[in-house]
């Protein structure tokens, strides 16, 4: 089951590039929240923040909190840590390429030194069904690799991985962007069924998809956020000038 | 943008009031046995911390490596730098009786690199002015005039080159390209060019700087036309349709587009071909002739410096000639250094600021 | 066209176009004649010489008929394998420093720069440097000191390929490392090294390939031997060593089985090359997109 979010006073910098300016929110557990906004206004950093990957790059730096669940990432635990705890999507499908597709969804418990074999294989399936793999992949889950599959595949494959590891939170980076509009389509479908085991966060530049599968919806501009409601009342009634511009389509 | 104005239809229901706006805080449920799993695998800092610590340790054996070799080369090379100094280098020691001048003597303990250094720039320089054109012409016909289909080939042929190992050039030196030379090059350079005092009629071994020159070319033109090839590839395309634009024929475009701009790396690559005549050893100690000496003739027998140690070093005479040896290895590991550094400085000057990849 | 003049030029023009393309395929046909030459000398020569004593046998003395190279195939074998587990993973390790750890530092332009450099350095100087530290410690020439020279020479070159095979790596497979919380060190080696392993392997044959043709650092330090001799604290028979004093030996025999010997080295180095050039010209890191 997942935990809520919230975010106390986050600043990020990419270098001397201030990307995200005096974050405050609250995101609910068990429900799917939509990040939208222009290319560019820190949505994406955003995400990177709530599970430490922002740190990665050299140049990358941040302050505030954030809290998940009962725990301060910054504070009480170690980037690791706190990675197996918060799954993520990336944009483009990254499944491990020397990997089988049984290889790929158990590579997060394997990798950190879990082994036992009945359990794995359980899990396996329980993941691949999570992500609606299953049917099409029960067949050669050891003998095709993981980047033998469709783009689409691939992508409910990194989903596949990310749920193993039972996850409290799921962290999706455009998930569907590099998708046909079907895939796109099974994605969503996904989300709506993992949101309510799962604490999700989406970040989409799509603004009907934003409005097909959360709940709630957080609008970024220029490293801020504008406002954050319900999906409802973000698309038909924002209380920011700003926000009412973008989703009727005057800029971005 | 389109316009969007969804409907109500669209829209997910609210969430449910209970659980939905739990705050961040509050308990979490009881974690399944997977999440209680990796909650106690740790953080592996330690682990992180040591394989890194590993990592720069290999890397930094690169330097522990030229570390090593120098200190060693230098602690053995001692007595012979305390008997001769920089002598050693510059001076031969004269005979009393007969005024001549006497370069190595195991015998009677007279050591003076003088020969070798000579033998050593003599073939490298034969090598260099028959390799570089070639090598040139090679990479030219690569990447501007061969056909595709030819292209993967010849590129690998030229990599085989690089491929056969010293020894066995020296073998086909000593028993195809010398007998070769000696009986059809050597006596038409003799008649042809014997005036100019460079090529001699008193070796009838066919061995010498000559031949010696012609293998180390053989052996240079493979990095020397390697190296050439990335430079001109790194030549960005648009230089090219420059000069094409202005109605330049395809020589003229290789000429001013794409050498010219490519000129300082193809020195870095020509310069790193000297850097491996200077240390060939093998083939060169099986065609050279061996003999400590100086001649004007290229047609003489010689020696290296690479060669006199590799000849001479298992059956030294005594500590002292052995300090000789090493010195001479000493200098020459110096001058290699010194001779790649700077090539690599300007072969990474050109492809360095090239595009990240041709295209 | 306005005057003769101009024709004249441009017809200059157009014989130098020519001439260069001439050029530049007879430089291309001078080099490669005596490659083509070399490998007809060394089957014609080679394989008439070859037959099953050569690897059955040991070299017997000058002057009798008949013996072969078993002990110098195996002494290159003993050698190649102490070289290998030298070299080999201080070469990876120094390439996983520069591609994951030190990207953009100036460590890392240093050690790249000076593996480079290193890369010259004449293996003879090497041989002396390892008698020096070795050998003239121990008094004694072996396997182990060849082994070890031979190791460093090939630490350069795996690290440089090393370093360019990792990154290739797509960024985007380092990350899902990452994001599913897997530590550093087991990322690094379960999923970047591994999905680069196919050219790593390569970049390993080929320093493989170039020492084991290296005569010149073995001749003080595994030195030789006419008998068998796996032990790596005695002196060692080499191929390459081998094949250099019976080159220059005076006996037609010796010649003979020198010319055997480099067939027998030559074709398991372009075996090495080609199976390198197969695997490289399929795509160092297939499926990796």
């Amino acid at each position: 089951m997942g935990v809520g979010i919230e975010v106390t006073n986050l600043n990020a910098w990419y270098g001397s590039n201030h990307t995200l300016q005096d974050i405050n929110l609250n995101i609910p557990a068990n429900h799917a929240t939509a990040l939208i906004g222009p290319s560019g206004c820190g949505k994406s950093t955003f995400v990177r923040c709530l599970n430490r990957m922002h740190e990665t790059n050299p140049i990358a730096r941040v302050t505030g909190s954030v809290r998940i669940g009962d725990l301060d990432i910054y504070t009480d635990a170690k980037p690791v840590e706190i990675r197996r705890r918060v799954g993520m999507v990336f944009q483009r499908p990254n499944p491990f390429p020397t990997m089988s597709i049984y290889d790929n969804v158990a590579s997060g418990l394997t990798l950190n030194g879990f082994n036992n074999r009945r359990a794995l294989d359980e899990i396996v399936e329980k993941s691949l069904k999570n992500s609606a793999l299953w049917d099409e992949v029960k067949d050669d889950l050891k003998k095709k690799s993981g980047a033998s599959l469709s783009g689409g595949q691939q992508q409910r494959l990194c989903i596949a991985r990310a749920l193993a590891v039972d996850p409290e939170v799921l962290l999706m980076d455009e998930p569907a962007s590099a998708l046909d509009p079907v895939s796109t389509s099974k994605i969503e479908d996904l989300i709506f069924q993992l949101k309510t085991q799962y604490t999700i966060v989406i970040v989409t530049h799509n603004m009907q998809q934003a409005a097909r599968v959360a709940e709630k919806t957080g609008f970024f501009l220029n490293g801020r956020m504008v406002e954050f409601d319900s999906t409802h009342k973000i698309f038909t009634n924002p209380s920011d000038k700003r926000t009412e511009d973008y989703i009727t389509g005057r800029f971005g | 943008m389109p316009e969007i104005r969804i409907s109500q239809a669209q829209f997910q229901p609210e969430p449910p009031k209970n659980g939905g706006e739990r705050p961040a805080g509050t308990a979490a449920p009881e974690p399944s046995a997977i999440r209680k799993f990796l909650l106690s695998r740790g953080n592996s800092a330690v682990a992180d911390r040591g394989f890194h610590l590993l990592m720069v340790l290999c890397a930094l054996s690169i330097f522990g490596i030229v570390a090593l070799i120098a200190t060693e080369l230098m602690l053995s090379s001692q007595m012979a730098w305390d008997k001769f100094g920089f002598d050693f280098f510059f001076k031969a020691f004269i005979d009393p009786d007969t005024r001549l001048p006497m370069y190595w003597d195991p015998v009677n303990g007279h050591f003076s690199a003088l020969p070798f250094i000579y033998g050593t720039l003599v073939s490298s320089f034969l090598a260099l002015l028959l390799a570089v054109p070639l090598a040139i012409g090679v990479a030219v016909f690569l990447t501007e005039m061969c056909p595709q289909a030819l292209r993967g080939p010849l590129a690998f042929l030229t990599e085989l080159l690089a491929a056969i190992p010293s020894v066995i050039y020296g073998l086909w030196a000593v028993f195809v390209l010398v007998p070769l030379l000696r009986e059809y090059v050597n006596p038409g350079l003799i008649k042809g060019l014997g005036w100019t005092g460079l090529f001699s009629d008193d070796n009838p071994t066919g061995l010498g700087f000559l031949s010696a020159g012609v293998i180390l070319a053989i052996m240079i033109l493979p990095i020397i036309s390697s190296l050439t090839r990335e430079v001109m590839s790194a030549v960005p395309h648009s230089q090219r349709e420059a000069v094409l634009a202005l109605g330049a024929t395809r020589w003229e475009m290789i000429r001013m587009g794409v050498l010219r701009n490519a000129r300082i790396g193809i020195v870095g690559a020509v310069i790193l071909g000297l850097g491996r005549a200077l240390g060939e050893t093998m083939a060169v100690t099986m065609v050279i002739g061996n003999s400590p000496e100086i001649h004007h003739s290229v047609l003489a027998n010689g020696s290296s410096m690479a060669a006199v140690i590799a000849n001479e070093f298992a059956e030294a005479s005594g500590d002292l000639h052995r300090s000789a040896l090493i010195e001479i290895a000493l200098a020459l590991f110096i001058v290699t250094i010194l001779v790649n550094a700077l090539a690599r400085v300007l072969v990474w000057a050109v492809t360095r600021g090239a595009p990240a990849r041709v295209n | 066209m306005r005057a003769g003049k101009h024709n004249l030029r441009a017809q200059v023009r157009a014989l130098t176009d020519h001439a260069a393309t001439v050029l530049a395929v007879f430089a291309t046909l001078v080099v490669v004649t005596p490659l083509v030459a070399i490998f007809i000398y060394l089957i014609y020569k080679g394989a008439s010489s070859l037959n099953l004593a050569f690897f059955t046998q040991i070299p017997k003395p000058p002057g009798e008929v008949g013996g072969g190279m078993a002990n110098a195939i195996v002494g290159s074998g003993v050698l190649l394998g102490i070289a290998s587990l030298i070299g080999v993973p201080i070469g990876i390790g120094g390439g996983i420093f520069l591609a994951e750890f030190g990207r953009g530092t100036k460590l890392a332009n240093a050690v790249r720069f000076t593996a480079d450099v290193l890369n010259g350095v004449p293996s003879i100087v090497m041989g002396l440097a390892i008698y020096s530290l070795v050998v003239y410690q121990q008094k004694h020439f072996s396997a182990f000191s060849g082994g070890l020279a031979l190791g460093i020479m090939m630490i350069p070159t795996i690290t440089r390929t090393t370093e360019e095979m990792l990154l290739m790596v797509p960024h985007a497979v380092r990350e899902a490392a990452l994001g599913l919380g897997v530590p550093n060190w087991r990322s690094v080696l379960s999923i970047t090294l591994k999905t680069a392993s196919p050219g790593i392997i390569t970049g390993c044959m080929l320093a493989f390939a170039r020492v084991a043709g290296e005569t010149a650092p073995l001749m003080f330090t595994a030195f030789g031997n006419s008998n068998w001799s796996m032990n790596p604290n005695e002196a060692i028979a080499a191929l390459p060593l081998q094949i250099y004093v019976y080159a220059i030996s005076p006996y037609d025999e010796w010649h003979r089985m020198a010319w055997a010997g480099a067939l027998v080295l030559i074709v398991l180095i372009v075996l090495a090359v080609s199976l390198v050039r197969y695997v490289t010209s399929r795509g160092v890191l297939k499926g990796a997109s």
